[in-house]
């Protein structure tokens, strides 16, 4: 009796290692097919039967498209480009936030409903506008372009105020008494209290300046301030003899985001089902 | 509410000293916001209103000329032109098939990694992969793989040297979904799962005790539960497929026959090809009213969260 039991036991726990490896199969294969084709020579790629295993991997085809395909330029531009519009999100929000829930002030609501009605905008909305505003501050092409449009968000200052307002009273009024004013009460209470929030919000707008791809694309012309969106772009239409290049470039663009998957998975969480809210 | 700064005992001092810190307040709270404002002002209020009035203006159909005030004409004419429509309809179909398949695969896989099995961790990080490819990586990827001369799809359907999967009609636009699909898998999945931690476990283990069967514990304790996450991925799957723009870009740019040509491609096109403004106008508004139906729902629902979490 007990032997049939184990021996049914064990047969379940081999179905649903399957059920997960297939699953988990179907989910990578394409990244899979990606970095296989990266490190294959173009000719082995047109060959048929497809090879699915790399014996001989080609490692140098990275080094070309950090080069000759200018990922490396590109990289380095939406490396700038999302950390500056992270540092600057997290500053205007903190600011932002710490007026809404520390602050009395007229018109106080109707403004909290203003900084709201931004996240009803899509930006796509507004492009048409946008675009002629950059061409005519002369920006058209250029970093600020990229990083401007993006300082404030109302998402995060939405964010933050609610983390904001779970600072207990308590320490407000000890910080008080110990003679704290606004900028030391900010930055040596609330803001560390709040770090989960902070966190998760760098998080989410490092993500999403990362990703932005119509913007970069009509605000830039040139190599040299592309991001590594619209650098994709370019390296989609090479020819048939570097599309290893191709390949490797899009692990290339890939690769960070994996990386930071993996170091703060628990703030991208955070980040991803609370910013998941703007979408 | 109490806050810092504030005279906590009146009368201890002059009114003149309170008012004075009383205007201090106010202009700090201004100071605070003045950053966030100024954006806002400059980059989504602004061109909100000057779209608005651009749609009343008709583009000369050579540059140089002055755009004609034509009042509702424009407005009317490009709701009504077949191109608007199709426009409209595709993008309702990439809707329809990407947002239920997405729930569905993102549900499915969060419950099959919601066990209790050596190892899941690694399969949890699996299925959230897809969260780092952005959409114009997921693009590449599959612009490759049903590329008909190189790509492996193409390869294994046996259409490999013929009309490309992108560039057929009738597949281009379910391609196009499947891409998406993949590449928002890791988002749903994550959602899926944090929901379905959440469902508490007393609560299977009491059904179970009735005698519910596995089916019927997932049927009537765990999806009920897991209702108001879904009907939350829903919207927000709704609101990013209504500004969906990269993958078309980048996988079929419109075409074929403009079979993929969603809003905001044709309002790319519109305002960045063509060059005419009111035409983009016209579309960039009723992506904006589109949009903003969803995002006042969606609204609604997370003042019921808030609501709940205190």
């Amino acid at each position: 009796m007990r032997g049939r039991r184990s021996r049914f036991a064990v047969v379940k726990t081999v179905c649903r290692y399957a059920l997960l490896v297939a699953l988990a199969a179907i989910v990578l294969f394409p990244i899979v097919i990606t970095v296989v084709n990266s490190l294959l020579p173009p000719d082995k790629i047109v060959q048929r039967p497809p090879t699915l295993v790399p014996t001989n991997p080609q490692w140098s085809t990275y080094g070309t498209a950090l080069g000759d395909g200018h990922l490396g330029i590109y990289l380095r531009n939406s490396f700038l480009v999302a950390g500056l519009i992270t540092l600057a999100q997290v500053a205007t929000a903190v600011l932002a936030a710490y007026a809404f829930a520390f602050l009395r002030f007229p018109l106080r609501n109707f403004l909290f409903v203003v900084f709201l009605s931004t996240l009803m905008v899509p930006f796509e909305v507004t492009i048409i506008t946008n675009r002629q505003t950059i061409v005519s501050l002369g920006w058209f092409d250029s970093y600020p372009a990229l990083v401007v449009p993006f300082l404030a968000t109302g998402f995060g200052a939405f964010l933050l105020r609610q983390a904001f307002l779970q600072v207990p009273t308590d320490l407000q009024d000890a910080a008080a008494l110990d003679g704290y004013g606004h900028w030391r009460f900010m930055t040596r209470v609330v803001v560390p209290l709040a770090r989960p929030a902070i966190g998760a919000l760098a998080v989410f707008s490092f993500l999403s300046a990362w990703n932005q791809y119509l913007w970069p694309l009509i605000v830039t012309d040139s190599d040299s301030v592309r991001t590594v969106q619209i650098g994709l772009r370019q390296l989609r239409a090479t020819s048939l003899d570097q599309i290893n290049v191709t390949f490797a470039g899009t692990i290339l663009a890939a690769l960070p985001i994996f990386v930071l998957l993996v170091v703060f998975q628990k703030q991208l969480v955070r980040g991803l089902t609370a910013g998941a809210v703007k979408g | 509410m109490s806050f810092v700064g504030e005279e906590r005992r009146p009368g201890t001092r002059r009114p003149r000293t309170r008012r004075r810190r009383r205007r201090r307040e106010i202009g700090l709270a201004f100071l605070l916001l003045s950053p966030s404002l100024v954006v806002f002002g400059v980059f989504v209020f602004y061109p909100l209103v000057k779209t608005f009035s651009l749609m009343f203006y008709k583009t000369p159909p050579f540059p140089g000329l002055p755009s004609r005030y034509v009042g509702f004409d424009q407005i009317r004419d490009v709701l009504t032109s077949s191109d608007f429509l199709e426009s409209l309809r595709t993008t309702v179909l990439f809707a329809l098939y990407t947002v239920p398949t997405g729930i569905a695969l993102g549900l499915l896989l969060a419950v099959v990694a919601h066990q209790r099995l050596r190892g899941i961790a690694v399969f949890r990080t699996i299925f959230s992969s897809t969260v780092a490819t952005s959409v114009a990586v997921a693009s590449v990827i599959f612009f490759t793989l049903l590329n008909p001369q190189v790509g492996l799809v193409s390869y294994w359907l046996g259409r490999e040297g013929g009309t490309g999967i992108l560039q057929d009609p009738r597949w281009a636009l379910p391609a196009v979904s499947i891409a998406t699909v993949w590449q928002t898998l890791g988002l749903t999945f994550i959602l899926m799962s944090a929901a379905l931690q959440a469902v508490p476990d007393e609560l299977l283990e009491a059904a179970a005790v009735d005698g519910a069967g596995a089916w019927t514990r997932f049927r009537r304790v765990t999806l009920p539960l897991l209702s108001p996450t879904i009907f939350f991925a829903t919207v927000i799957g709704l609101i990013s497929a209504f500004q969906a723009f990269g993958q078309i870009d980048l996988l079929t740019e419109g075409g074929p026959l403009n079979k993929t040509r969603v809003l905001t491609y044709y309002l790319y096109q519109a305002a960045f090809r063509s060059n005419n403004d009111g035409l983009a106008a016209v579309l960039a508004i009723s992506l904006f009213a589109i949009t903003l139906g969803l995002t006042l729902l969606q609204l609604r629902l997370i003042e019921r969260r808030v609501f709940y979490a205190r």
